[in-house]
This record gives structure tokens, C-alpha cells and sequence, in this order.
């Protein structure tokens, strides 16, 4: 059976796998970086990431793919701080049912607000790349797909070098890890907090950006991506930037070659094994494959 | 006219009190301690100074007032405050720590060299960079927020209970750097200490704080001499 | 004390009053309609003991409420058993698996069973499509009888309902609510107090799923089939925005509650096309997303400025009235005295 194995294939759906898996990746980065610096899981990423994402096939009406892509991203991040500076400051410290219900609030209105705009006739999403696929060795990849996974790692490597290098990025995990402290030294902590949202919206419009081409754009086109980046999250470990990355690959390559080669999963069942890895981490490990482990003994 | 200035200051945790209208001040170029048993006011009177708790009252530091305004404002004014418990950010690296004293400043190119000066004074810092703080024993922690304050080029240090947990051999290490600092380069300090032996011997001048009002004030020497004092907090 | 609990003895007295004689006065399709709002009422008071009584959080219920809905299916149209006959078990179905998750459900707290519970919700449909054997798949399964007419559903729902909430009342105000709200208010003090944890937010999961499951099983019944599609993520969503904005905590506040996510949604947009088109805003009748954007600005509103929703609110004034009634009869007892003096 090893023998007759289409190697092609393989590396086909490892790459398509990877791809898939990059978009995951990004929109758990999101989540994570919003789960360090303010302790809150945004329920509403998915739909924000979506939201941002018709903004740019708007925008790609009146100007070329990438300055509009540049302009997305910017307007992203400034929505993203705005939403937690007048919506999610006032309950931050609260109880965490009242912050879920604000996030999944946020979830309604931007779903309803993207159906309401562009309604939700499905829609093609540009991509500045050829449909031409690439060969190599012999085997044929989308460009697309190889440009997803590049356009992310890189945008992955250039948030690290911010949060590692900068002073900057420097001030936003001191208030993460000790918002009380930073102050004493002089960190507008609320303004770091407001920071984290817009960075992590800035990391979903392009997740989104990315997946679009890839699917079709329609009001609902993130809403299984958001169930995949929180298994991913989960599983690379809630607070852990390098987790939920490797977790989002690992994941959409998983699930991919699951659908491939074994016959019981269908298309149906990808949403649910998801699912299930989601609840079998959060039962076994919850703190996720490079976690912490927080005793919480009860 | 003194550097730092409190008059009449009280202030509240919510409902409950718990300074009563404290005065004192400090000059430039000294060390005043802050000495009182638990719950006197102590650690309150510093969350005052740096913004951190619901204050009214007259805070003059550097001819400005400052009261009320949190502790972004107080840390930009050049006050720099080590709190109980050092605050330290455990995931960060030692280094890290260090960089994030500086973080008020401007002056950029001068910072990087001004972080190796302060880590010279605690040479075993440098082969420790990248170590991760929450690594680090009790003392060497208290020394990098020591460190971390000083990276600011504050105009004023303040101190809350330095002593906290620490072996007499670090302690005295610290209040030494401290005091050597203060003789070379003028550093203005204000330390609350429980342990009032070696505040008195550091400082000049120190308050005695009880129920969140200053009972007793004056010279250190003279203080030591007080038998309210030598019995209270002295032990004799 | 006594004459506040004869007041809302007097308030539950014209509440039943009222329901009982309303199919009276209104059309059949608004009778229906009520009827809707008595299954979600039921739904919503299971999600509220989670909830608001338990103090854990569940973004699943509608898969819970798919679980009764298919129970109920399955019985009437392959076995032949009466729809009505069926709740119970339906309800016990659901139960038993809320139980069951209640178990794993133990480890993660806060966000993390929000999450798994979310994902509960997610997958009940893909789910439903992929074991057609039992479900029908994307077919659905059809009941052997719909419902007879709008009042029919009217009097069946609110009966189930006055029943669910009675012993909802009770179990409230016994020692099993005391527990829960116990393990709401800290779970640490819980355990020092000697409550097993494990056993009570098993046994919370297990009735509000119960109670979930009876809901989903009067909810197959007027529409007669059921598909995967009966029971989306959205449902879910819409219970717990129910509960928020009747009111945590608050029983009959739920009533607020299922009357908010049955009409809004439906005539959420007719009701902002007329306020906004003399500002010259226009809503085509067709327009998508409207009702998501009301409800969820109504569900942030509520969020940001009274947390503790419609009941909270009418509670407020009450107690302000109260306050002022009391003041009063108090002035008048010292007046006299300054008087002679």
C-alpha cells in the first residue's frame, strides 16, 4: 500500500493543510494576544476578522489590491482599539459571564451589520496572485495557498520582532504580566490594553484576507474558522503566541489528511472533530501543548 | 523648599480611612524613613505619593502638585516607587525588567549606557541578563527593582519595606548602595521600613506614623534616642 | 414582609389570570406566537439555574434543546408514541446528557465551558447531517401531526410552562438552590463549607438541560419536522441574550426575556424602519441582518448599563418605591413628637 501512495497528493493537502492552517493560526494568534494583555477570550474575533474583510473587498472597488489591503489593516486595528477602549474597558475587571456576553454581543451586531451592508449574497475576494498554479517537482500548488502561508509567517515573525524588540512591545507584555507594576513605571496601561485589541484585529483582517479567495465571502465565511483558531489556541495553549501558530498548522494539516485518506470523515464531521480535540485538550492538558499549568486546586 | 511636599493628606480604600491628615517633606538630597507599626499608614502614604489610592489633600512634589493624578503621571514627574513586594515582572527577563525602569526617559542614546551603569553597581547582574526574573532569589529581586528604580534617574526614590523577606547580610548590602548613592550622587530617598533600626541609621531625618497620623518627627540620632521610640520600634 | 409577599402573590394571581383568558382576545397566529414564547420561557429558566442560580456559563442550550427536539422526532414518527406523551422523555434524554456533560464540564471554568459549550452548539448540526440513520440527516424527520391550531400550542406550552416554572420556584428557594448559589458565589468557600462540587454542577447541568430538552420537544411539535437547521449556533446565542436581558437570577424575568427573543428578531425591523425613516434611513423589507444588529445593540445596552437586566430594573424602582413609602410612614411618626417638644 506504501508503495502505490500518491506522494503528490500528499503534498498537495499538506500544503493546502498548511495554508488552511496558516489562516487558524493567525486568527488564534488574535485570541491569544488578546487573552494575555486582557484576560478576555473575544468570542467576536471571527466576525470582526469578517467584517474587515468585506471593508476590503470594498475598497478594492476603488483602488489596487495591496493599498487597499495596507488601508484594512489600518482601519482594523484602529476599530479593534476602539472597541476595547469604549466597550470592553468598562467591564474589564467584571465578571467574566458580563465580558463572554459583551464579546458575543459584539458577534451579533457585526454579523447582522455585514449581512445589513453587503448583504449576503456570497461574493468572489481578489487575489493579487495568479491563478496559474506553481510546479514543483513535478507536483502542482496553488499560488495562492504557498502565498497564504508566506504573507502570514511573515506578519507572524514581524509581531514577534515588535513584541521582542520594541520598547514599545516591551511595555505591552510588562502590562499584560503586571499591569499594577507597569504603571508605578510609568505604562499607560489602559492605552496597552487598547493596543493588544488592535493589534489582534489587524492579525484577523488578515486571516481573513487570506482565507477569503481561498472560500467564498459571505457574512457566515468565519464562523467555523473561529471554532478551528479556538482549537488551536486551546491546544498551542491559551497563552502561548508560539502555540496557537503551531497549533493552527498542526490542525489545519491534521484535518485535512483526516478528510483525505480516511473515509468516515467528511466535510460534515470536520467542524466536530475539531470540536472534539478542543474538548479532549481542555480535559486532559488544559493548559495546551506549551501552556503554563496554573494550579488551581478545588 | 522641599522637594516633596504632603500637607493634610488623607486617603480612603472605599469606605475605610486610612490616613488622617498626614504632613511631612522631604529636602532635596536626603534620606527620610517612614517608621510605624502595621497598618500606621505607611505603605498608604507612598501609594499617595505615586497616585495609586483615592488621596485628598496637598502633594507637592518639584513645585507641582500631584495628588490624584495616578501613577503614570507620578512615575513621569520622576518619582519612582519600589512597592511592597517589589513588582516585579516575573516573565520578563532580568534585563527586561532593567529596560522598563528607562521607560519614562527620552534621552535615548544616553539610556543604553546609563542601564550598564546601574547594573555595574550590582556586578552580579551582568552574566544574568537574559535570566527570567522570576528566577531570581527574594534579594536579587529587591536589588533589580532597586536597579529598575534607579534606571529612571529619578528625582525621588522611594522605598517600601526593602527588608521584607530578606537575610540581614542583603540588607545591609542594599541600604549601603542606597545610602553610598545618595552621598555621590544625591539621591533624594524616602524608605518606609518596619525595621527601624537600620532606616534610622540610613537616614537623616524620619516620621513616626501611628493610626494614619504623624506622632513623632525629627532627626534620626534624636529619634533613637526618644524613649517612645526605642521602646515602640526598637526593642529597648 | 408580609405584605410584599401578598403583593407578588396578588401579581402571580393576575399573571395566570391574564395568560388563561388571553387566546380570548386574540388572533389564532398571535395564540401561536405565545406559544413560541412559553417554549423559550421554558428553555430560558433551565439556562437561568445554570446560570443565574449555578453561576456557570453554557453557549449550548439550543444543542440541548436539538437533543429533546430529535427525542421527540424519533419517537412519534418511527414508534408511534403520542407527541405530547414524549416530553417527558425528551426532557430526561436531554437531562441525562446535560448530566454527562456536566462531568468534563467540571474542569474548565468561566470561559473554557463557555467555549466547550459553544462548540457543542456548533457541531449538534454538522452532527445531525452526518448520522442520518438516526436523524434523518439533512432530510429531517417529519411527525405524524402538526400542531392543531395556534391556541392548541397557546394552552399546551403555557401549561408545560407554568409547571416547569412552579418547580423551578421551589427548587430555587430549597436547599438544592441555596447550594447552587453557594458554588456562584465562590466556589472555594463551597468547598470549605463541605459541598462536593462535582455533584452539584453535574446535577445543575442536568436539569437545565432537562428542562432545555422539554422546550425542544414542544418546539417540534407546531412545526411538525425537524432538521439540523432547527437548532443553530444562533439559538443558543439568542437563549443566553435572553436570560441576560430578562435578568440573571431572576425567574420571572425570563418571561422578559423569551417575549424579547421571540419578537424582536421577528419584528425588530419593522419596528426600526418606523423609527428611523422620518430621519430618512431606509429599511427594505428584505434587508438582511437588521434584527441581529437590533438585538445585539439592545443585548450591549443592557450589558453596559443594567447588568441585571429588566428584572434588575423593575426591582430597582420597587425598592426606591418602597424606600419612599417607608420614609414617609417614619416622618410622620417623628413629626408629633417635635411637635410637643
Amino acid at each position: 500500500m506504501v508503495l502505490a501512495m500518491d506522494w503528490g497528493l500528499l503534498a498537495q493537502q499538506i500544503v493546502s493543510g498548511l495554508a488552511l492552517g496558516a489562516v487558524y493560526g493567525s486568527l488564534a494568534l488574535a485570541l491569544v494576544l488578546i487573552h494575555r494583555t486582557t484576560n478576555v477570550v473575544n468570542f467576536a474575533q471571527g466576525e470582526m476578522a469578517m467584517f474587515t474583510t468585506y471593508i476590503a473587498w470594498s475598497l478594492n472597488h476603488h483602488m489596487s489590491y495591496w493599498p487597499a489591503f495596507l488601508l484594512t489593516l489600518a482601519i482594523a486595528f484602529a476599530g479593534g482599539a476602539a472597541i476595547e477602549r469604549t466597550v470592553i474597558r468598562p467591564v474589564e475587571r467584571g465578571s467574566p459571564l458580563t465580558v463572554i456576553m459583551i464579546t458575543i454581543a459584539l458577534f451579533v451586531i457585526f454579523g447582522g451589520l455585514a449581512s445589513w451592508i453587503w448583504t449576503g449574497e456570497e461574493r468572489d475576494f481578489p487575489t493579487p496572485f495568479a491563478p496559474q498554479p506553481i510546479r514543483i517537482a513535478g507536483v502542482t500548488f496553488g499560488r495562492h495557498e504557498i502565498a497564504v502561508i508566506v504573507i502570514t509567517l511573515a506578519t507572524v515573525i514581524v509581531l514577534w520582532a515588535f513584541f521582542r524588540f520594541t520598547k514599545l512591545g516591551l511595555a505591552m507584555r510588562a502590562a499584560a504580566i503586571g499591569p499594577e507594576a507597569s504603571r508605578l513605571l510609568g505604562v499607560r496601561v489602559g492605552s496597552m490594553f487598547a493596543l493588544g485589541w488592535g493589534f489582534a484585529a489587524l492579525l484577523g483582517a488578515v486571516s481573513g484576507m487570506m482565507v477569503a479567495p481561498l472560500l467564498v465571502l459571505s457574512p457566515t465565511m468565519m464562523q467555523p474558522i473561529l471554532i478551528y483558531a479556538f482549537a488551536a489556541a486551546v491546544l498551542g495553549g491559551i497563552d502561548s503566541p508560539a502555540g496557537a501558530v503551531i497549533g493552527g498548522l498542526a490542525l489545519g494539516v491534521g484535518i485535512n489528511l483526516l478528510a483525505t485518506y480516511v473515509d468516515f470523515v467528511t466535510s460534515e464531521l470536520e467542524l466536530p472533530v475539531a470540536f472534539a480535540i478542543l474538548i479532549g485538550v481542555l480535559l486532559l492538558r488544559p493548559a495546551g501543548v506549551f501552556g503554563r499549568v496554573v494550579a488551581r486546586r478545588v | 523648599m522641599a522637594l516633596l511636599e504632603l500637607e493634610g493628606v488623607e486617603a480612603r480604600y472605599g469606605p475605610i480611612h486610612a490616613l488622617h491628615g498626614v504632613s511631612l517633606s522631604v529636602d532635596e538630597g536626603e534620606i527620610v524613613s517612614l517608621l510605624g507599626a502595621n497598618g500606621a499608614g505607611k505603605t498608604t502614604t507612598l501609594r499617595s505619593i505615586s497616585g495609586t489610592v483615592r488621596t485628598s489633600g496637598a502633594i507637592t512634589f518639584a513645585g507641582r502638585s500631584v495628588v490624584d493624578k495616578g501613577p503614570e503621571a507620578a512615575a513621569r514627574a520622576g518619582i519612582a516607587h519600589v512597592p511592597e513586594g517589589r513588582g516585579i515582572l516575573g516573565e520578563l527577563t532580568l534585563w527586561e525588567n532593567l529596560r522598563l525602569g528607562a521607560y519614562t526617559r527620552r534621552d535615548r542614546r544616553v539610556i543604553k549606557g546609563d542601564l550598564e551603569r546601574v547594573a555595574g553597581y550590582f556586578p552580579w547582574m551582568s552574566e544574568r541578563r537574559n535570566q527570567e526574573a522570576a528566577t531570581l532569589s527574594g534579594g536579587e529581586q529587591q536589588m533589580l527593582a532597586l536597579a529598575r528604580a534607579l534606571a529612571a534617574r529619578p528625582r525621588l526614590l522611594m522605598l517600601d519595606e526593602p527588608s521584607l523577606g530578606l537575610a540581614p547580610i542583603i540588607v545591609h548590602e542594599l541600604f549601603r548602595i542606597v545610602t553610598e548613592l545618595n552621598a555621590k550622587e544625591g539621591l533624594t530617598v524616602l524608605v518606609v521600613e518596619q525595621n527601624a533600626n537600620i532606616a534610622l541609621q540610613a537616614s537623616s531625618r524620619a516620621y513616626v506614623l501611628e493610626v494614619g497620623r504623624v506622632a513623632v518627627e525629627g532627626a534620626s540620632d534624636e529619634l533613637r534616642r526618644h524613649e517612645g521610640v526605642r521602646r515602640s520600634y526598637l526593642g529597648y | 414582609m408580609r405584605r410584599a409577599a401578598a403583593v407578588r402573590g396578588l401579581l402571580l394571581l393576575l399573571a395566570v389570570g391574564v395568560v388563561a383568558l388571553l387566546p380570548a382576545v386574540i388572533s389564532d397566529y398571535r395564540a401561536l406566537e405565545l406559544g413560541y414564547v412559553a417554549i423559550y420561557f421554558i428553555a430560558m429558566i433551565g439556562l437561568n439555574i445554570l446560570t443565574g442560580f449555578a453561576g456557570q456559563i453554557s453557549l449550548g442550550h439550543g444543542a440541548f434543546m436539538g437533543i429533546g427536539g430529535y427525542t421527540t422526532a424519533i419517537l412519534a414518527a418511527n414508534h408511534g408514541v403520542n407527541d405530547l406523551a414524549t416530553l417527558p422523555l425528551a426532557g430526561l434524554v436531554a437531562g441525562v446528557v446535560g448530566f454527562l456533560f456536566g462531568f468534563p464540564a467540571l474542569r474548565l471554568a468561566g470561559v473554557y465551558l463557555a467555549l466547550a459549550t459553544f462548540a457543542l452548539a456548533v457541531a449538534l448540526p454538522s452532527l445531525a447531517k452526518k448520522f442520518e440513520g438516526i436523524t434523518g440527516g439533512s432530510n429531517g424527520i417529519f411527525l405524524p401531526r402538526i400542531a392543531p391550531s395556534g391556541d392548541w400550542l397557546y394552552y399546551v406550552s403555557w401549561s408545560v410552562a407554568l409547571i416547569m416554572f412552579t418547580l423551578a420556584w421551589i427548587l430555587v428557594r430549597g436547599r438544592l438552590g441555596r447550594t447552587f448559589r453557594a458554588i456562584r458565589d465562590s466556589e472555594i468557600a463551597a468547598v470549605s463549607s463541605g459541598i462536593s462540587l462535582s455533584r452539584y454542577k453535574t446535577i445543575a447541568f442536568g436539569i437545565s438541560a432537562f428542562y432545555a430538552g422539554v422546550a425542544g420537544a414542544l418546539l417540534a411539535i407546531p412545526t411538525g419536522a425537524i432538521f439540523p437547521e432547527t437548532f443553530p449556533a444562533s439559538l443558543s446565542i439568542l437563549l443566553l441574550t435572553g436570560v441576560v436581558v430578562g435578568g440573571v437570577g431572576s425567574l420571572w424575568g425570563m418571561l422578559i426575556g423569551a417575549l424579547f427573543v421571540q419578537f424582536i428578531p421577528v419584528y425588530g425591523s419593522d419596528w426600526l424602519r418606523n423609527l428611523l425613516e422620518p430621519l430618512g434611513v431606509d429599511i427594505a423589507d428584505t434587508t438582511p441582518g437588521v434584527p441581529a444588529v437590533l438585538y445585539g445593540t439592545i443585548l450591549l445596552a443592557v450589558l453596559l448599563l443594567a447588568r441585571s437586566g429588566v428584572a434588575g430594573l423593575v426591582q430597582r424602582a420597587a425598592n426606591s418605591l418602597t424606600n419612599r413609602f417607608n420614609l414617609r410612614q417614619l416622618q410622620r411618626h417623628i413629626t408629633p413628637s417635635r411637635r410637643e417638644a
